[in-house]
């Protein structure tokens, strides 16, 4: 077994690990060893080959894969050494690492680690969808992958379930494809995906929106031959004579994703039950001092570039932990109030400049966010619409925080 | 046609025509085994619990209660030889009220006649300490029940027969028999002649023994639901966990078993249904199974499920019997055995049985010991079982041992190669999954199965009809990613 020591691990070699990467070198940190389990660096966005990436740090559009070169021609640029088709298998409090690579296993022991393992889809088995298990029913990032980077088509007559955006984004690739995109079906009264997703993906396909249904059945023992969608009442249960069957080959799942955390857990890292990433502290620390999350490992995003900013900020308060530049005062806790599903960082200290990132409960119109100290209104954020598909991001002054209690943010 | 001659046609590749398979090759004969599906343990034999049952279910004296008691004994030697886990983590039948206590006594009795080892009645208290988890007021705790992975001994059982000499088909089904002086087998892969013919199909046995004129049997099928638990919950309980029995007749109850690896099944339901191979999931009996997972064991969440499945039971009574009835072993015919009805306990009985079958050919044929008879079957190497010292030997004398191509239940490279590469020829998803678990896990395949086809291709060059998930017809992919642009 080989033996490192490190200043900075990243587990993860995607926008986020690339992006704290970076972050961390130019802030002089020259032992950087970034663990990447694919054979590329880039993540996920490599089979992302759609536009759309990068207006906010770039200001322009790009597609995955050229947003994902800009950054690891960087890594490249600056020499940070990386390994890849390599697993951490273990992780713990000490931080020592165990890697599993096509060398050998090595044993990393790092000053400060980085998390930024992204998240996996939600599936079928979560959400337990009756009926049979043919081929033909894939997670939409399966299916991406499959069609964008094996160059295997996957069906020809695709019912999709949910309509967060890697779901509308696969339904309109579908029908580029020239598939049939026969419904996409969603549970909520509203989509889950981005607004701009609905108008460019669905409604300039034609491809229908059912809202408030879901699918009930699978039909077919060794492809799909179809499914059974039908309405939901108010507490998502499926309503008796609205039943409806769609004669496909396929099921495209987009129902969620799921922060993971699996080595988190081993490291002993708290988790917030509601965004399923780790708590963390202004400066994107965990629980377990010198361990940082940021990206889809901590909360999903819908942006990659919000993805790059926060990984930004993780880099650099690694870079600040190894340095013994890091204080951690961390002690003001911040909490969702009404209309709020959930707001980060969970601790902040009061004494810097904090930017929250938070997600809304539902759809609405002229709504204010409001950040207060108990009674005490400490700002008010106004929004023409909100949404829980989009990430609402604020800064706060640390003039705004001084001697600030709790921190709690509500919907008015 | 002597090529297609053989002494024992045995028809279906379950666990019980698997373990016949196996013991007839310790003898100098010919034996050909059929199996219609793309690989063994497709049906029943990869749809249960994979519990090794310690017998104080089954009525004594029946053929039930021998076989389970003889199977169960002769299990660990047998898993040991064949390189499968086995383990023996006890069981306990839980009585949530007084009512129920009797049951647990009638339990007792039964099993200390058919000679279950190991058996005591237990009180809240040591209920307690055994699963803290576990509501209840009374239990039987059976320390020599066991689990093991049905797909791995079924596909252990098969390797080793057919390292010994027997022949196995795939994709082969049964079409017609035709007797004379010997068997005439019509299949879709051609004709095969034999001395002897045992029919181990399974949920299709019925139809197997009425193409030879045997019609006194009916498979009533009983299907079976299951959730599966993420393996984060596994310490939530240490042993199996069952309720009393239901007074009806469909199964053992709801229950929770430990796997092999790490996960715990919830289930099965009991439902009698239309079709022997509509192994569907339903919605109401998802919920229902849920809500009585969650009496046994609060702490479960729907959160935790990552995959449900149905198996079906071969029952030979229907759903208004009033009396459960045994397995047929016989020969029911000249030279033609039949094995019908094998429901639960068949997994553990499968050993006995098949020494029984042997024990009838004996009465008929003399059998002459095959002295180049090896019992034992390696197992190929499971990467994550292995300690961090030995992951590194592998690892540097062959790199793709370090090569992780499913993360959730953390195979390598080289085992998905390893099971591609699986004697019996079967290439498809659920061949790998069944062998080495990739896909298994909680992204269910998300992440792997694009690698998994990669590995596919390297190593087979298949055409895109033959990348299956289950075989025949279960097509993965329509065709190429422009193919359908290509008539516009």
């Amino acid at each position: 077994m080989i033996k490192k020591e490190v200043d900075i691990a990243i587990i993860g070699g995607g926008p986020t690990g690339l992006s704290a990467a970076i972050s961390a070198r130019k802030e002089g940190i020259d032992n950087i060893l970034l663990i990447e389990r694919n054979e590329n660096l880039g993540g996920i966005l490599n089979q992302c080959i759609h536009e759309g990436f990068g207006i906010e740090i770039f200001e322009e559009t790009l597609t995955g894969p050229e947003y994902m070169q800009r950054f690891i021609d960087k890594v490249e640029q600056l020499k940070i050494p990386y390994m890849l088709n390599s697993m951490v298998l273990d992780i713990n409090k000490k931080k020592e690492i165990i890697v599993c690579s096509p060398e050998d296993l090595i044993k990393v022991k790092a000053k400060a680690v980085v998390l930024a393992m992204g998240c996996r889809e939600r599936t079928r088995g979560n959400i337990c969808i009756p009926g049979t298990r043919p081929s033909g029913v894939y997670t939409a990032g399966c299916a991406q992958n499959f069609i964008n980077l094996k160059n295997y088509m996957v069906g020809k007559r695709v019912v999709v379930l949910g309509s967060g955006d890697i779901g509308l984004i696969m339904a309109r690739r579908f029908k580029l494809e020239g598939a049939e995109v026969l419904a996409v079906v969603e549970i909520l009264p509203y989509s889950s995906g981005l607004p701009r997703n609905v108008v460019q993906c669905l409604e300039d396909y034609d491809i229908p929106l059912y809202l408030k249904h879901t699918v009930v059945n699978v039909v077919g023992r060794k492809r799909v031959e179809g499914v059974i969608i039908a309405k939901v009442d108010e507490r998502w249960r499926p309503v008796k004579g609205t039943e409806k069957k769609i004669k496909c080959d396929t099921l495209l799942l987009s129902v969620g994703l799921i922060p993971e955390n699996e080595l988190s857990k081993m490291a002993g890292i708290s988790l917030d039950p509601i965004t399923n990433g780790s708590r963390v502290t202004e400066n994107l620390e965990t629980n377990i001092k010198g361990i940082f999350a940021c990206g889809n490992v901590l909360h999903v995003h819908d942006l990659v570039d919000y993805v790059t900013l926060e990984a930004e900020l993780a880099g650099k308060s690694a870079a600040a932990f190894v340095k013994g530049e890091l204080r951690n005062e961390s002690n003001i806790k911040v909490t969702a109030g009404n209309g709020i599903r959930y707001v980060l960082p969970h601790l902040i200290s009061g004494k810097n400049d904090v930017k929250f990132s938070l997600r809304v409960m539902c759809p609405d119109r002229n709504r204010k966010i409001v950040v207060k100290d108990g009674e005490k209104i400490l700002t008010k954020i106004p929004k023409m619409r909100v949404n829980p598909s989009e990430m609402i991001q604020f800064n706060l002054k640390k003039e705004y925080l001084e001697d600030v209690k709790e921190l709690r943010v509500e919907l008015e | 046609m002597k090529r297609n001659s053989f002494d024992f046609i045995i028809i279906g590749g379950g666990v019980v025509g698997c373990a016949i398979a196996r013991e007839l090759s310790k003898y100098r004969v010919k034996t050909i085994l059929l199996e219609k599906e793309s690989d063994v343990a497709m049906g029943i034999s990869g749809r249960n619990s994979g519990v090794v049952h310690a017998g104080f279910y089954m009525k004594p004296g029946s053929l039930k209660a021998e076989t389970n008691i003889l199977g169960h004994r002769m299990m660990p030697k047998i898993c040991h030889e064949l390189d499968v886990p086995y383990q023996e983590i006890g069981k306990l039948v839980v009585a949530k009220n007084e009512r129920e206590i009797e049951h647990l006594y009638e339990l007792k009795n039964n099993g200390d006649k058919n000679g279950t080892q190991g058996l005591r009645i237990i009180d809240r208290e040591e209920i307690k300490k055994l699963e803290p988890e576990v509501e209840g007021i009374k239990a039987l705790y059976s320390s020599t029940s066991a689990i093991l992975d049905p797909f791995i001994l079924n596909v252990a059982l098969s390797e080793n027969a057919l390292q010994n000499g027997v022949r196995i088909l795939l994709n082969t089904e049964v079409l017609s028999i035709k007797e004379n002086s010997s068997f005439l087998v019509k299949t879709n892969k051609g004709e095969f002649r034999s001395e002897f013919v045992v029919n181990s199909a399974g949920l299709f046995s019925d139809k197997i023994a009425e193409m030879v004129g045997i019609d006194k049997y009916k498979i009533y099928p009983c299907r079976g639901e299951y959730h599966i638990l993420d393996k984060n919950k596994r310490d939530i309980i240490r042993g199996m966990v069952y309720p009393v029995p239901p007074k009806e007749l469909g199964g053992l109850g709801v229950h929770l078993t430990p796997t092999t690896d790490d996960n715990i099944f919830i289930g099965p339901s009991a439902e009698y249904i239309e079709e022997v191979d509509d192994t569907a999931n339903t919605e109401q009996v998802m919920e229902k199974l849920y809500a009585e997972a969650k009496e046994l064991l609060p702490k479960i969440s729907k959160k935790d499920f990552i995959r449900s499945f149905a198996g079906v039971r071969p029952k030979l009574i229907k759903p208004t019997a009033k009396e459960p009835r045994d397995f047929v072993i016989e020969e029911s015919i000249d030279s033609f055995i039949n094995l019908i009805g094998i429901e639960s306990p068949g997994l553990t009985s499968a050993p006995a049985i098949a020494e029984k079958v042997v024990e009838i050919i004996k009465k008929k044929k003399k059998l002459k010991n095959n002295r180049k008879f090896n019992p034992k079957r390696k197992a190929p190497v499971r990467f994550s079982k292995l300690s961090n010292q030995e992951k590194s030997e592998l690892i540097k004398k062959n790199p793709n041992y370090g090569h992780i191509v499913c993360r959730c239940e953390t195979v390598t490279r080289q085992e998905i190669i390893d099971a591609l590469r699986n004697p019996l020829g079967s290439r498809n998803i659920y061949s790998v999954r069944k062998r080495c678990k990739a896909t298994c896990g909680r992204c269910q395949g998300g992440f792997c199965t694009p690698k998994i086809v990669e590995i596919m291709e390297e190593l087979h060059h298949p055409s895109i009809d033959d990348l299956t998930l289950k075989g025949n017809n279960s097509r993965l992919f329509i065709g190429r990613t422009k193919d359908l642009r290509k008539n516009d």
